[in-house]
């Protein structure tokens, strides 16, 4: 019995279900550069919106106003802490691969920076979040806040 | 007291086993490992599939092992490339784990746990799949053949030695232990798209010869990573880095080449 312990016996085992092509399992560089490009997706068409909804005062102010007043709601400020934290992470991380880029010690650090990136991330979008969501969440809830 | 095929050895669902007389004696210490592989047989098979082997392992064996025990005891049609067994000769890149590694280099201990002993290897990424772990190496060579990776001189022979300094020897030291196996560039996601790139392998090659003193084709070699297809692909995601079993930093280099086409300054 000394060996059969580390062996289990025959029976069958579920063979996994086929798969095609299955996901690199990158390193950390992979995913920060996949969340870079989604953030950059991101910003890209709040700026679009943006762009329009802005130059509506020139068509008509009276549109613009309502327009805006359609902002103010739960969700829309929940949209807003998003656009936040993703223009905060590309822009902190834009740096990182820009020292990357032109810094000589820069590839050998980048793990090290990008921590720092995440870091920095979390501690500005901890107090950001709150004062965001500070007067929705009164509105919502009443409460003294 | 020894196990005899009766353990389930064997492809798993398959249970026309071979008879235990076939398979060699498990030696102390095996551990029964199952091991999940990609198969793809372009005479019979629409798309690839996974299929499972329970077979007994050493700690200290090498998935190479593992992929010899079941080409040899259980499935002879098992296709995959290997030479050397060294870690030298670059043959057998492939996705074990999720992750570009050689075969021959990475040891059975260092993908199980006491919890889990799988292991899935899978071809490497990019390149034309023909059989099972064996994908068409022929685009790779062709970038790599693109930069020229053989020494250009210009001027006259020197009549003695060509004498180069240490630390010049040092400038490109890193780019001269590349062994030509593929795990960095099919690494790299820019790779799996843009099939043009050439790919960090190319550039790691380029790098040894544009940072040698000795060496004269350097602008030419910067000319071609210039252009659309070359360096200013890269987007610094570290795979390559990552999976270069002889430990390059190829990312690094890539950096280095771009540095140098920037400003001009090698
Ligand atoms: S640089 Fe490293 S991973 Fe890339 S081909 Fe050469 S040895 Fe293989
Ligand atoms: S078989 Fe030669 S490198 Fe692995």
């Amino acid at each position: 019995m000394s060996q059969s312990t580390a062996l289990p016996g025959p029976g069958p085992v579920a063979v996994p279900p086929p798969r095609r092509g299955s996901v690199y399992r990158g390193v950390e560089g992979m995913w920060s550069w996949v969340a870079h490009r989604i953030t950059g997706v991101l910003t890209f068409f709040f700026l679009f919106a943006h762009v329009l909804d802005t130059s509506l005062v020139r068509v008509s102010p009276d549109t613009y106003d309502r327009i805006i007043e359609t902002y103010k709601n739960p969700f829309v400020n929940l949209l807003e802490v998003g656009l936040v934290g993703a223009v905060l992470f590309h822009a902190l991380n834009g740096i990182r691969v820009t020292l990357i880029d032109f810094w000589s010690k820069g590839t050998r650090l980048q793990r090290p920076m990008l921590w720092v990136v995440l870091a920095v991330w979390v501690v500005l979008m901890v107090p950001g979040v709150y004062f965001m969501l500070q007067h929705t969440v009164r509105v919502m809830f009443g409460g003294a806040a | 007291m020894t196990l005899t095929a009766d353990t389930g050895i064997g492809a798993l669902g398959d249970p026309s086993g071979p008879g235990p007389a076939q398979l060699p004696p498990i030696p102390d210490g095996a551990v029964m490992v199952t091991v999940t592989i990609q198969r793809f047989n372009p005479e019979l098979d629409e798309a690839p599939h996974r299929e499972s082997y329970r077979i007994p392992a050493l700690p200290t064996d090498r998935i190479l092992n593992l992929l010899h025990y079941i080409k040899w005891y259980i499935d002879g049609t098992l296709t995959f490339r290997r030479s050397c067994a060294h870690g030298i000769c670059g043959s057998d890149a492939m996705r074990i784990n999720g992750r570009n590694r050689l075969a021959c280099k990475v040891l059975v201990k260092d993908v199980i746990t006491d919890k889990k002993t799988e292991v899935t290897v899978e071809p490497i990424k990019g390149l034309p799949l023909e059989k099972d772990l064996l994908v068409d190496m022929e685009p790779f060579f062709e970038a790599y053949r693109k930069v020229q990776p053989f020494l250009i001189t210009h001027s006259n022979e020197p009549s003695r030695e060509w004498i180069q300094s240490p630390e010049d020897r040092a400038r490109f030291d890193d780019t001269t232990k590349c062994i030509l196996c593929a795990a960095c560039t099919t690494s790299c996601p820019v790779y799996w798209s843009e099939d043009a790139y050439v790919g960090p392998a190319a550039i790691v090659n380029a790098h040894r010869f544009i940072f040698d003193s000795r060496d004269q084709g350097g602008q030419e070699r910067l000319e071609i990573l210039s252009d659309a297809e070359g360096v200013w692909r890269c987007r610094t995601t570290f795979n390559c880095t990552d999976a270069c079993p002889r430990g390059i930093e190829v990312t690094k280099a890539i950096q280095e080449v771009k540095r140098a086409l920037m400003f001009r300054r090698i």
